[in-house]
């Protein structure tokens, strides 16, 4: 028979072994899928490493899909260690993108400074701001945060898709016959173009190093900081947080506008660093807020292995599109990447569960 | 013939601890047979392994002398076996009868279809057998924590349990329902069965036991005729040296001047119905004031009104001549109010925080443990290598998460922190609950040096011994209000128990 049981004590080594394991299983479960649906499994493995990280090019386009799943983990990531789950990364991101955006569109071509800090204040007021509204009806009304931010996510996105595709607003583009015709926005003046820092062969997209610095402050903030202390109070035991005078509705206010700061920062960036435009269609397609959840679980909410998964599920993306071609179809893709966040996923069960196996225990007698 | 239960050599070890190092133990058929040590002297690590919630690492088990492997809490149920926890399993929404059914596969139980009427029937007859009646249509969560006991025990009889084992049966009962517990265990006793009594409580062992089993470090240390024992050569067993024992010693007449008053305090429950009526008292600098109850009569809603932790829906609470803020801890915090919780593990600490941030969970705000906004994370540590060597906190180290500690290490740290915090007024709710008779010595020597140096003491306790040994005045509380305040040196411990059960002084007790 097998039993699951709490582990008492979680060892150090299984926290480097178990996320390995489950990447060897996932290998040995995609070799079968391989096997079956005739692909070399060597040969796309081989290509899934060297598309992913295996050039200047191949990481360059790393770290460009890795920027976005950054600020996404981290608005998770730094909600969730309070007990705070705001899902609503997504929408969030949206509202930085569409603030972001604006402030990008308003300052013309007057001063490149001017134009990014603007884009990037933008981008963290219209985060924040969406993300005070699940804040302000958790606090004071005890409303679910979870359905609250969840279904901001969709106004969001009719928000978004609505400035654009049914409205003459100020973000579409209606400056020619066949813009009116086919919708989109308005591109960004070449001032709103965030810079990009070349190390080496590197380019690392200013909103990656903005990502990175945002990591480093957060952890600072909830390693040494009398704030960061007392979010972990209140995020282990609600009740001690109470006795011992911190002031929880406040707290929460203030972790819902960092997390959606963040976010609405990362959204901010997409238009910055790579749309150039409020794009709508590519947004909502990407799913960045939602992939910020995984990253912020597989990180277990440190900010620094956010940036590090990001980065990794970011060449896993990159990856996936060079993979797609006409012998190999891009639902096969799609199952690929599954199978590898679904057994790390599945593996963190192991870190504090274990398995025993023992023979069903002789049947007792009920006493005669 | 063969004893009803017989463990040998039982060996349980936990990472890093010998839970039970080779324990024996025996209990006849017909006896009540005490288990009495101190905390983490192996008695709860012991009912589990028989009650088959843990497996042993080595030894046996033997039932009516037929060797017993239990698999799982099923098979030990099966065996005859029935616990009475602690803290009580029951579901608050379901009806005693429906309780009492709950997880029996035998019988009624099993059926798709249950037959209320017929459980109930039985149910009310248990009851009325061994004088624990109960009805049996009431719900769990109207019922007192005494007659939910009487649930618990129904239960086990409903499933014919022959060995009962019952882990600090008294801990919330009043003086008056646990003499009639043990008459109920006498009853059982009588009939055959086997009563095992979990207890670190001296004279409750002598009234109710047949034979002592003594455990002290995880073994065994001697088992007794009980009427072979007296109270000090039990205490000395199981401490495992000589104790002197806690009197009352009367302190200087002095006091100081009223420190604490509040006044005509009405507050809700967490369920939001009343849960204090007009609660008034007063308490002076240098005084201990006793607040005795059972558990559930306001003492909590008391505790919280005073440190700000809840808001009253009437009334003030004035410290040092100042009016409270309601609902404001941090104020309660800054007037120099400090409280040892009853909920330790959960209010008292954050679990999964280290002992370190455990230790400056209220002064982490000061100059002292912080510059600005950051922490200084080295004098923290350093305040608790130094809480944890001063108040003797076995197991702890500054890095480890709380919930790591033992109840009795856990309430050091919480006790160190507040007396640390410089009180004016100290407001303790059941400061000993779990602690090893050392321990409570200490604790009690602090709370009257604490008085002694001029804090106003409130204490709240549900330990009768314990609220006369220590108070000056003894308030005692029934349903939300304060029913009398007597002066200790007058006060019985059958007096103060009638009241507690809400009868006069010349009533019957209340079921």
């Amino acid at each position: 028979m097998i039993r699951i049981e709490r582990r008492l004590e979680q060892p150090r080594w299984l926290d480097v072994a178990v996320p390995l394991g489950s990447i060897l299983v996932a290998f040995a479960v995609m070799t079968v899928v391989l096997l079956a649906t005739g692909h070399a499994p060597g040969h796309t493995f081989w290509r899934l490493l060297v598309t992913g990280f295996g050039s200047m090019f191949a990481l360059n386009s790393t770290l460009v899909s890795a920027t976005p799943l950054i600020f996404t983990g981290l608005c998770a990531a730094v909600a969730f260690r309070m007990q705070l789950f705001n899902i609503g990364g997504e929408g969030q991101l949206y509202m930085g993108a569409i603030l972001g955006a604006a402030a990008g569109i308003a300052l013309g071509n007057a001063s490149s400074f001017l134009s990014v800090t603007a884009m990037i204040g933008a981008g963290i007021v219209g985060g924040a701001a969406f993300a005070l509204i699940p804040g302000f009806l958790r606090a004071y009304l005890n409303t679910n945060e979870i359905i609250t931010s969840l279904m901001l996510n969709y106004v969001a996105a009719l928000v978004i898709d609505y400035l654009i595709f049914d409205s003459l607003s100020y973000w579409r583009d209606t400056s020619t016959p066949s813009a009116k015709v086919f919708p989109q926005g308005k591109i960004l003046p070449d001032a709103a173009t965030w810079p990009v820092l070349h190390v080496g062969g590197l380019e690392l997209p200013f909103g990656l190093v903005l990502g990175v610095a945002v990591a480093v402050f957060i952890w600072v903030l909830y390693s040494r900081t009398r704030f960061g202390f007392e979010v972990h109070v209140i995020g282990d035991s609600p009740r001690a947080a109470n006795y011992a005078g911190m002031r929880t509705r406040r707290k929460i206010l203030a972790v819902m506008a960092l997390s959606g700061a963040i976010a609405g920062l990362g959204g901010a960036s997409q238009d910055g660093d790579f749309r150039h435009t409020l794009d709508p269609r590519g947004l909502t397609a990407a799913g960045y807020g939602y992939a910020g959840i995984v990253i912020a679980a597989l990180a277990r909410y440190n900010p620094f292995s956010v940036c590090l998964i990001a980065f990794l599920l970011g060449g896993l993306q990159n990856a996936g599109y060079a993979l797609q071609g006409a012998d190999f179809p891009s639902g096969l893709v799609g199952v690929l990447q599954g199978l590898i966040l679904f057994c790390v996923l599945g593996g963190e069960l192991l870190l504090r569960y274990r398995f025993t196996f023992d023979r069903r225990s002789r049947r007792v007698e009920a006493a005669a | 013939m063969a004893a009803a239960v017989e463990l040998r050599n039982i060996t349980k070890r936990f990472p890093g601890v010998v839970a039970n190092d080779g324990v024996d133990f025996e209990a006849a058929e017909g006896e009540v047979h005490a288990l009495l040590g101190e905390n983490g002297a192996g008695k709860s690590t012991l009912s589990n392994i028989l009650t088959g919630l843990y497996h042993p690492d080595d030894g046996q088990i033997l039932l009516y002398g037929e060797r017993r492997v239990f698999g799982s809490p099923r098979d030990a149920l099966d065996a005859g076996i029935g616990m009475v926890h602690q803290h009580f399993r029951l579901v608050p929404p379901f009806t005693v009868a429906e309780n009492v059914i709950l997880g029996d596969e035998r019988g009624e139980g099993k059926r798709f279809l249950v037959h209320p009427r017929h459980i109930e029937r039985r149910v009310a007859e248990l009851g009325e057998r061994y004088r624990i009646a109960v009805d049996p249509r009431a719900r769990v969560w109207q019922l007192s924590l005494g007659e939910q006991q009487r649930v618990e025990i129904l239960k086990a009889l409903y499933r014919e349990a022959r060995i009962l084992i019952l882990d600090e049966p008294t801990a919330v009962l009043t003086p008056q329902e646990a003499g009639s517990l043990f008459e109920t265990l006498r009853v059982m006793a009588h009939e055959g069965r086997t009563v095992i009594f979990i207890s670190h409580k001296l004279n409750e062992v002598a009234a109710v036991s047949d034979r002592v089993t003594v455990l002290r470090g995880g073994k065994t240390v001697a088992t007794l005729a009980t009427r072979d024992t007296t109270a000090r050569s039990l205490a000395s067993l199981m401490v495992g040296r000589e104790v002197a024992e806690v009197e009352r010693t009367p302190r200087e007449e002095w006091l100081g001047d009223v420190i604490l008053e509040v006044s005509a305090v009405s507050a809700l429950g967490d369920r939001g119905s009343p849960a204090l009526r007009g609660v008034s008292l007063t308490l002076r600098s240098g005084e201990i004031l006793g607040v005795a109850g059972v558990a559930g009569n306001g003492q909590r809603e008391l505790a919280e009104v005073v440190t700000g932790m809840r808001s009253p829906t009437q009334g003030t609470v004035t410290i040092d001549g100042k009016r409270l803020r309601p609902g404001d801890a941090r104020a309660a915090i800054r007037a120099h109010i400090s409280h040892v919780p009853e909920d330790r593990l959960h209010t008292g600490v954050a679990p999964s925080l280290t002992i370190a941030s455990n230790s400056v969970l209220k002064a982490y705000r000061s100059s002292r443990f912080a510059w600005g906004p950051l922490l200084r994370l080295r004098a923290i540590r350093a305040h608790a290598s130094q809480l944890i060597r001063h108040y003797d906190v076995r197991g702890g180290a500054p890095e480890l998460p709380a919930r790591r500690l033992s109840g009795g290490n856990l309430q050091k740290i919480v006790l160190g922190r507040e007396f640390d915090g410089q009180p004016h007024v100290l407001v303790v709710a059941s400061p000993t609950r779990g602690l090893d008779v050392a321990a409570i010595e200490t604790v009690h020597t602090q709370l009257r040096k604490a008085a002694s140096g001029g804090v106003g003491v409130l204490l709240i306790s549900e330990d009768l011994d314990e609220i006369l040994a220590l108070s000056d005045r003894i308030a005692v509380m029934y349903e939300g209000e304060i029913v009398a305040e007597l002066d200790a040196g007058a006060a019985t411990l059958d007096e103060i128990g009638l009241l507690m059960a809400g009868g006069k002084a010349d009533a019957e007790p209340a079921p």
